[in-house]
C-alpha cells in the first residue's frame, strides 16, 4: 500500500522534466496513468467478503510514528474516489488546461495531492494522518492560487490555507490529547480504549479540538467561507478538490473517530446542529449566487453538512446514507462541475445571468447537467442516484435516537423541519442551475465566445460520471453489499446489517418529504423572481467573510506597527536589542539555574607584578578608546592593547600564539594608518545622556556576563580535559613536536583549510572594493 | 591569575561594546577589534593558565599547558584580521561614496 500512496508524489519528481516535451505530448497523459492504476490495484477488493488489510513500514519507532496503512470498507471508498475521480480530473484537465499553462506545476501540485489524500484516508497512524492532512492544505493552496496573476485567486489561497490550517493545528492538539491519554498512535487501539478516554475527562476538549480541525476542513458553517473563493482555482480541481475529495477529509475524520465519540451527548448535539444549519445556511445562499461555480460551491458546502449531520446521527441507518451520500455526490457534483467548466470554456463566461438558451448549441452538456442537477435536487426518479441517499437521509431524520437531554430532544424535533427546509433550496437552485444556463432566451451578444459544444474528450469524463449516476441509480445494491456496507462497518467499528435500497417504498414519511421538498421548490423556483428581494435582509450586508477579512487585517495592522516599531532602519538601535535581550536572558538563565552557585577560588594560579602592570596598562589603554577624539591617538591606543595581548600570551607560555598575534598587530597597524588617511576625523561624542546611560549600561552588562560566566566555566569541575589526546599523539600521529601546529595543520587540518578560504574571499573582497573605485574614477 | 585575566576580558568586552554602539565608524571598527581581543583571553583562560611548559615537545618536559585553546585561538587571530581588514576598507569606500562616517547619516531615505 505504501506504493500506492507514495507513488504519485515519487512521479511528480519527473513532471518538470515531462513537462519540457508539452508542445508535442500533454503533460497529462503521463499523468494519467498514476490515478488509473491506483484505481486499478485498489478496485480488487470491492466484494462482499472484504475484510481489512493493515500493512505497516516502519519510519519513527521510537515515537511510534510509522507508516501504518489500514485499508478499511471506509477508507475503500475514499481511496475509490480518489483515484477514479483522480483519473477522470486528469482526462478532462488535459482539454481544459491548454498547453500554454505551466503545465509542470499543475500536475506537481495535483500528484502532490493525490498521495496527500491517499495517505490521510489510509493512516492508522495519527502523526502521519495529520502530516498528509496538513499537505493536502498546502496542495490545496498551491492549486487555488494557480494563476497566481489574479488577485482573488491569491485572496482565496491564503484564505483556504489559513481556515484550514488554523483547524488543523487545532486538530492536531486533540491528536496529541488522544496519543497521551491512550498510550497509543494508533487509530484502531485508540477506539479499543474508549473507556479510558472517556474516564480521562478530556472528553469534551478532545472533541472539540478535532471538530475544529473537521469543520474547516470540510467547509462547515460559518467557516464554509474559504470553499466559495476556492473556486478561483481551475475547473478540474475544483471538481476534484473542492467537491469530490479534500474537503471530504473532515467527514471522513469524523467518520473515523465517531467510534469514540458516539457515546458522547455533545457530538451528536454539536456535529448535527452544526451539519444541519450548514445545509440550510448554504442551499439558502446558493439560489443567490450568479457564478455558476459560486452555486456549485455553495451547494458543495451544503451537502457536505447534510453527510456531517447524518455522521451526528450516529444511528446506523444515518451513517449508511452518509456513506452512500459520499459516493453519490462525487458522481452528481463532480460531473456538474466538468460541465460549469466546459460552458464557461466554450462561452467565456460562468455568470448565469449572462447565459440562457444553451441547449441547442450544447445538447450533449445540456443532458448532463439535466442528470447531474436532478440527481443533486433529489427528484423522485429511479434512475437519479441522489433521490435514494436523499430518501435515506430523510428516513435518517425521522428515526433518530431517542435522547434523555433537552437540547439534544428539542434538536430531535427540530431536524426533519430543518432538513425539508434546506432540501428545498437545494431543489431551487438546481432547477436554477439547469433552466437559467440551458433554457430562456438566448443572450448571445453578452457572451465573450460564440457558443458551441465542447470537444469529445471534454465530455467523456462527465459521461462517464453521469453513468455512474444512473447506474448506480437503477442498481443501487450493486454498490450497496460490496463497499457502502463495508464502509458503514469501518465507521460503526462492528458489522452492520444489510440494507436493502428500493426506489418505491410506499407512502412513508420520507416520500412524503420528498413530495413537499418538489412540490415547493417548484412554485419557489418558478416565482423566485418576487421573493429573491428576501435577501437584502437575510444576510443583508451580514457576512462572515467581512468578519475573516477584519481579522486577518487586525493581525496584519498590529504584526505591522510592532514591526515598524523596531524596525527603523537603525543598525545601533537593532545591536542594543540583541545585547539587551542576551544579557537579560543570559543572567536570568543563570540566576535561576543556579549557574553562579559554584564560584571557588580554589586551583588558581599566582599572579606576578608582571602580569598585573600589563593587564593594567591593556585596562587603561581600552578605556581610552572610548574617550579620545584624535584618530590618529585612538589607533596607537588600540595598539597598545594589541600589543599588551601578545605579551601577555608570552607570560601565558603561548609561543604561537604571541609570534602571529605580533604579526598580525603590525599588519593591522599599518592597515588601519592607510585608511586613516581616508577616514574624516573623529567628532566630539555628541549624544544624550540617556544614550550615554544606555550604551553604559549594556556594555558594563555584556563585560559582567563575560566575566562572571568565564568564573563560573573554570570553577565547574564537570568535564576532563580531552587536549591529553593531542600531547599524547601529536609526534606519533602528527609527526611534529610543535603540538599547536600539530592540530592545526594536521588534527584540525580542515579547520584551517577553511580559514585560509575565509582569508582568500576577504582579500578578494578587499581587492575589488578598491579596484572598482580606481575603475570609476578613471571615467 | 585567571580571574584577573577574566575581568581583564570582560573590560574589554565592555570598552568594545561602547565602541560598537557608536556613529563613527572607526570607533566601530576599534570596537571589533577589541571584541575579539576579549574574546581570545576567554578562549585561552578555558583551557586554564600557566600549567607547564609551551606546548612544544621535549623529553625532558613532563607538562604542558592546554595546546587546544591554543589552536583555536590562532585561528581566530587570523580570521578576525580578516574581518578587520575587510570592514576597514569596507567603511573608508563607504565614507567615500557617503561623503560621511556617521552610521545615522548612512542609513539610506526609505527605513521600511
Amino acid at each position: 500500500m505504501i506504493f500506492a500512496v507514495l507513488i504519485p508524489l515519487v512521479f511528480a519528481l519527473f513532471i518538470p522534466f515531462l513537462s519540457k516535451l508539452k508542445d508535442k505530448v500533454h503533460t497529462g497523459i503521463f499523468v494519467l496513468f498514476i490515478p488509473l492504476g491506483i484505481f486499478i490495484y485498489f478496485i480488487r477488493f470491492i466484494g462482499e467478503g472484504f475484510s481489512p488489510l493493515h500493512h505497516t513500514y516502519n519510519w519513527i519507532p521510537s515515537l511510534n510514528i510509522n507508516f501504518s496503512f489500514y485499508l478499511d470498507g471506509l477508507s475503500l471508498l475514499f481511496v475509490l474516489l480518489i483515484s477514479g475521480i483522480g483519473t477522470l480530473v486528469v482526462f478532462y484537465s488535459i482539454y481544459y488546461l491548454h498547453k500554454t499553462e505551466k503545465l509542470g506545476h499543475f500536475y506537481v501540485y495535483l500528484l502532490m495531492f493525490m498521495s496527500a489524500m491517499l495517505g490521510v484516508v489510509l493512516s492508522d497512524n495519527v502523526f502521519v494522518l495529520y502530516g498528509f492532512w496538513e499537505l493536502t492544505s498546502i496542495s490545496s493552496f498551491l492549486l487555488i492560487g494557480y494563476w497566481h496573476h489574479r488577485e482573488r485567486s491569491r485572496y482565496g489561497a491564503q484564505k483556504s490555507m489559513l481556515i484550514t490550517i488554523f483547524g488543523g493545528l487545532s486538530m492536531f492538539g486533540g491528536l496529541i490529547l488522544l496519543t497521551v491519554i491512550t498510550g497509543t498512535t494508533s487509530i484502531r487501539s485508540m477506539i479499543d480504549q474508549i473507556d479510558l478516554i472517556v474516564s480521562s475527562g478530556y472528553l469534551p476538549l478532545i472533541l472539540v479540538f478535532i471538530l475544529l480541525g473537521a469543520f474547516t476542513k470540510s467547509a462547515q458553517f460559518p467557516f464554509h467561507i474559504w470553499l466559495p473563493d476556492a473556486m478561483e482555482a481551475p475547473t478540474p480541481v475544483s471538481a476534484y478538490l473542492h467537491s469530490a475529495t479534500m474537503v471530504k477529509a473532515g467527514i471522513y475524520l469524523v467518520a473515523r473517530f465517531s467510534a469514540i465519540f458516539v457515546v458522547y451527548e455533545w457530538f451528536f448535539i454539536v456535529v448535527s446542529l452544526v451539519g444541519i444549519i450548514t445545509l440550510v445556511w448554504a442551499s439558502y445562499m446558493a439560489v443567490r449566487q450568479t457564478d455558476l461555480k459560486g452555486i456549485l460551491a455553495f451547494s458543495t458546502v451544503s451537502q457536505l453538512g447534510m453527510i456531517m449531520a447524518m455522521l451526528g446521527f450516529g444511528t446506523e441507518a444515518a451513517v449508511f446514507a452518509a456513506v452512500f451520500h459520499i459516493l453519490n455526490h462525487a458522481t452528481f457534483k463532480g460531473s456538474l462541475f466538468m460541465v460549469a467548466g466546459i460552458i464557461d470554456h466554450e462561452t467565456g463566461t460562468r455568470d448565469i445571468r449572462k447565459l440562457g438558451g444553451l441547449l441547442t448549441f450544447m445538447p450533449m452538456s445540456a443532458t448532463l447537467a439535466l442528470f447531474g442537477t436532478f440527481s443533486m435536487a433529489g427528484v423522485p426518479f429511479p434512475f437519479l442516484n441522489g433521490f435514494y441517499s436523499k430518501e435515506l437521509f430523510f428516513e435518517a431524520t425521522t428515526n433518530l435516537n431517542e435522547n434523555s437531554n433537552a437540547i439534544a430532544s428539542f434538536l430531535t424535533e427540530a431536524i426533519p423541519y430543518l432538513a425539508v427546509f434546506g432540501s428545498i433550496f437545494t431543489f431551487v437552485y438546481s432547477m436554477y442551475f439547469f433552466f437559467g444556463v440551458f433554457t430562456g432566451p438566448k443572450k448571445l451578444e453578452l457572451l465573450p465566445k460564440k457558443p458551441h459544444e465542447a470537444p469529445i474528450g471534454m465530455l467523456i469524463s462527465p459521461i462517464i460520471l453521469v453513468l455512474g449516476v444512473i447506474l448506480i441509480g437503477l442498481f443501487p445494491n450493486l454498490v450497496n453489499g460490496s463497499l457502502i456496507q463495508h464502509a458503514a462497518e469501518g465507521i460503526r467499528n462492528h458489522a452492520v446489517a444489510y440494507t436493502d435500497i428500493h426506489f418505491w417504498h410506499g407512502f412513508i414519511p420520507p416520500f412524503i418529504m420528498s413530495l413537499i421538498v418538489v412540490g415547493v421548490g417548484i412554485i419557489l423556483f418558478l416565482t423566485r423572481k418576487y421573493w429573491t428581494k428576501i435577501y437584502e435582509a437575510i444576510p443583508g450586508n451580514l457576512s462572515f467573510n467581512k468578519v475573516y477579512d477584519k481579522l486577518v487585517k487586525n493581525v496584519d495592522d498590529f504584526s505591522a506597527g510592532i514591526t515598524n516599531s523596531y524596525m527603523t532602519g537603525s543598525l545601533k538601535l537593532y545591536m542594543s536589542l540583541i545585547l539587551g535581550v542576551i544579557i537579560a536572558f543570559s543572567f536570568a538563565i543563570m540566576f535561576t539555574t543556579g549557574g553562579f552557585s559554584n564560584i571557588s577560588f580554589n586551583d588558581l594560579e599566582e599572579i606576578s607584578i608582571v602580569d598585573i602592570a600589563i593587564v593594567l596598562i591593556m585596562v587603561l589603554a581600552a578605556i581610552c578608546t572610548i574617550f579620545i577624539n584624535n584618530k590618529l591617538s585612538l589607533i596607537i591606543v588600540t595598539g597598545i592593547v594589541g600589543f599588551g595581548i601578545s605579551i601577555l600570551f608570552v607570560l601565558l607560555r603561548a609561543p604561537d600564539l604571541a609570534l602571529t598575534q605580533l604579526v598580525v598587530e603590525t599588519v593591522s597597524m599599518a592597515l588601519f594608518l592607510l585608511a586613516y588617511y581616508h577616514l574624516p576625523e573623529l567628532r566630539k561624542r555628541n549624544e544624550t545622556t540617556a544614550t550615554s546611560i544606555t550604551n553604559l549600561f549594556l556594555a558594563l552588562g555584556i563585560g559582567t556576563l563575560i566575566t562572571m560566566v568565564g568564573i563560573a566555566a573554570h570553577s565547574s569541575d564537570w568535564f576532563d580535559t580531552i587536549s591529553d589526546y593531542f600531547v599524547e599523539t601529536a609526534y606519533t600521529l602528527g609527526g611534529g613536536t610543535n603540538i599547536v601546529n600539530v592540530i592545526l595543520v594536521d588534527m584540525r587540518g580542515l579547520d584551517t583549510l577553511f580559514e585560509i578560504t575565509v582569508l582568500g574571499i576577504a582579500a578578494l573582497a578587499i581587492y575589488s572594493l578598491i579596484k572598482v573605485r580606481k575603475n570609476k574614477e578613471a571615467e | 591569575m585567571e580571574y584577573l585575566i577574566l575581568i581583564l576580558a570582560g573590560i574589554l568586552f565592555a570598552t568594545a561594546i561602547y565602541n560598537i554602539l557608536q556613529k563613527q565608524l572607526l570607533r566601530i571598527i576599534i570596537g571589533t577589534v577589541l571584541l575579539s581581543h576579549g574574546a581570545h583571553l576567554v578562549i585561552l583562560t578555558m583551557g586554564k593558565l600557566k600549567r607547564g611548559q609551551p606546548p612544544i615537545l621535549d623529553d625532558s618536559v613532563t607538562s604542558y599547558t592546554d595546546p587546544l585553546p591554543q589552536a583555536l585561538i590562532l585561528t581566530s587571530i587570523v580570521i578576525s584580521f580578516g574581518i578587520t581588514s575587510l570592514l576597514l576598507v569596507l567603511s573608508y569606500r563607504a565614507a567615500n561614496e557617503n561623503k560621511t562616517d556617521n552610521m545615522d547619516e548612512m542609513r539610506g531615505e526609505s527605513n521600511e
